[in-house]
């Protein structure tokens, strides 16, 4: 009788550590492949693109202008959001030069104030002299810059991930 | 009638609910005096505030379209065309806005009666969680309106994520789902406000209730009766069984009116004065943007405004982790003694000191006085009284140089700069020249940017802002 109490127990024993593994296998199954693919971005390479942003001839020497193009890793269903802005400079001399639009503070956009030559963020109020050098305000550090170049007639961007700085 | 009373019977008996619910709604709770009853309606407000959440938001997801690139759309069709689609929006603006309100006002009541003490101390650390897990749905919810001020609080929020050490880069990816702001984010958003978070939101509320179950409501605090973990749940037992009533309909009456009236009033708020307006289509490349968090983080946007930069990291990161931190082992340390506000002075001052502060910022968030205005009234001919032709083309270069986005005269202009209506009184010319063409005190030098007939034009205008005779 007492043989079989043990017996009995044991199997119990088993079965209950048996189920705890099997139920944590699963589980451990199903997560694995859901995890993975949320945290998917995060191991992607980062995808620079050369983006075309208008002829040569449309930038005058001396001008900031706004300039649109695709970003560089858009979603087939991303509508507006696949493009992106950049303040282009063409110096005077003809060299280019392109800054994020968005401020080294908190990365909202800052907005190139053609008269007094700054560029200003509407949220908390940092400043940024023409060259992205910081002027005043909360940011660290100047204007992200991205490489320029002109290939064929155009000048092209070089398109990366938003910039977190 | 009776067929419905003969099915109900016929339920019962098969699945025994009135045997279940019944002792769960009358079990006994401290008895409410003629006002202390009223101090527990704002956890049950709370859960009815996000029961309109969860009905509003099951309608809106029938319509809305988790798609970056319609997600705008399908909202303006939501507010402007479908049949009770502005009042949907707004009720679920508006019970969120009641929400974050009311979770904030039950906590306060907790912690001013010291409820969160033995043996209600998990009770309050699921709380803790709640309040953040609510703050989170308000966060992801904006973001879901998917117009410029969604995508650009989107691009605030993974930067402030990239601020922590080491891993911040991968967060502000995986904020942004991916390495810009795109199609992938707003269906992540999506999947977090509408799944992820009210699943574990179901789950913690939940546990919370258990526990109400378990532990009963606090009683009354009283001065002479400090809470001893050795004695309280038999002489708290005890009470109930000399001075318990049921929870239904004795105290739950109070719960019904005060919902009824947060329902009411939520809707009231939704018909008539309506959802927050949709800004412009989530297109980055629109620059002239302004994103500004809802009302309730307004108070954080002031702080993130005006910290000294080298506190910045810490304030973003270190300051709701320490406040989290806090929360979370207050009943751990102050488990047991006094729960009486008036024996209580340090918990009372506290909260005094942080509705007073959390209220200051609000309000500086609301002005925003370190954002410049870039759409300023001009100047009118009264104010600038141009005396000579220099200080007329004085007032002129203040308008068009970018003076007026940071100094007001007379009330037109921004206010990130020190006010310029009497500045003449306080500055000779020459520190006005000095001033503008060297900067300082956070304002850049525009010795640059400035020709020097431009300079003598602008000090002549400063020069003329006096207080008048």
């Amino acid at each position: 009788m007492a043989d079989s109490q043990q017996d009995c127990q044991g199997r119990r024993r088993f079965l209950a550590r048996l189920s705890v593994a099997l139920g944590s296998l699963a589980t451990a199954l199903i997560a694995l492949p859901v995890i993975g693919f949320l945290l998917a971005p995060l191991f992607e390479s980062i995808a620079r693109k050369w983006r075309p942003v208008g002829a040569l001839q449309d930038f005058e020497n001396g001008q900031t202008v706004a300039v649109k193009f695709e970003d560089a890793s858009p979603v087939p269903w991303a509508g507006v959001t696949g493009q992106t802005a950049a303040w282009l400079r063409r110096e005077p001399n003809g060299e280019f030069v392109a800054f994020a639009i968005n401020c080294t503070h908190l990365g909202c956009p800052v907005r190139w104030v053609e008269a007094a030559e700054l560029f200003m963020c509407p949220c908390h109020g940092g400043v940024y002299n023409r060259d992205g050098t910081v002027a005043a305000g909360p940011p660290p550090r100047p204007l992200v810059r991205y490489p320029v170049r002109v290939s064929d007639g155009q000048v092209e961007i070089l398109a990366g991930p938003t910039p977190i700085t | 009638m009776r067929f419905l009373k003969k099915a109900w019977e016929w339920f019962d008996a098969r699945t025994d609910a009135s045997k279940v619910v019944g002792p769960l709604m009358r079990h006994p709770v401290p008895p409410g005096g003629r006002y202390s009853g009223w101090m527990y309606i704002f956890g049950s407000a709370t859960l009815f505030a996000f029961l309109i959440q969860v009905f509003t938001g099951i309608a809106l997801a029938t319509a809305y379209v988790s798609s970056a690139g319609q997600a705008f759309e399908s909202l303006q069709w939501i507010t402007n065309e479908a049949f009770l689609g502005r009042v949907l929006r707004g009720m679920h603006y508006f019970g969120a806005s009641a929400m974050v309100l009311l979770v904030g006002i039950h906590m306060i009541r907790t912690f001013l009666t010291g409820s969160y003490k033995f043996p209600r101390e998990l009770n309050w650390v699921v709380g803790v969680l709640l309040l953040g897990l609510t703050v989170l749905m308000g966060f992801t919810g904006q973001l879901l309106r998917w117009d410029q001020n969604g995508v650009w609080s989107t691009i605030v929020a993974a930067e402030q994520a990239g601020r922590v050490p080491i891993v911040g880069p991968w967060l502000a990816r995986f904020i942004m789902g991916g390495q810009t702001v795109g199609g992938a984010t707003l269906s992540r958003f999506f999947a977090y406000h509408v799944f992820f978070i009210p699943a574990i939101i179901f789950a913690m509320v939940g546990l919370h209730l258990v526990l109400v179950l378990r532990h009963g409501i606090s009683e009354k605090p009283s001065a002479s009766r400090p809470v001893d973990s050795k004695t309280y749940r038999a002489w708290y037992e005890d009470m109930l069984k000399r001075e318990g009533v049921p929870f239904w309909p004795d105290a739950a009456w109070r719960d019904v009116v005060f919902g009824f009236l947060v329902v009411a009033s939520v809707i009231f708020l939704a018909w008539r004065v309506g959802p927050p307006a949709l800004t412009t289509p989530p297109d980055p490349t629109i620059i002239q943007a302004y994103p500004r968090p809802d009302w309730y983080l307004l108070w954080y946007f002031a702080v993130l405004a005006q910290m000294p930069p080298t506190a910045e990291n810490f304030v973003i990161i270190g300051a709701p982790l320490l406040a989290g931190v806090c929360l979370l082992i207050l009943p751990l340390i102050f488990s047991t003694g006094q729960r009486a506000p008036s024996r209580r002075p340090w918990a009372v001052a506290s909260i005094a000191l942080i509705v007073v502060m959390v209220g200051t910022l609000w309000i500086q968030g609301e002005r925003s006085p370190w954002s410049p205005d870039f759409d300023p009234r001009p100047l009118p001919a009264s104010v600038v009284q141009a005396a000579t032709p220099e200080i007329a083309g004085g007032a002129r270069f203040f308008e068009t140089k970018g003076c007026q986005y940071c100094h007001a005269i007379s009330g037109s202009g921004g206010q990130r700069g020190p006010d310029l209506t009497t500045v003449g009184d306080r500055l000779s010319p020459q520190l006005i020249t000095l001033r503008i063409l060297n900067g300082g005190h956070n304002m850049p030098p525009f010795a640059s940017t400035l020709k020097p007939d431009e300079v003598t034009a602008l000090v002549a205008f400063l020069q003329s802002r006096k207080t008048p005779p």
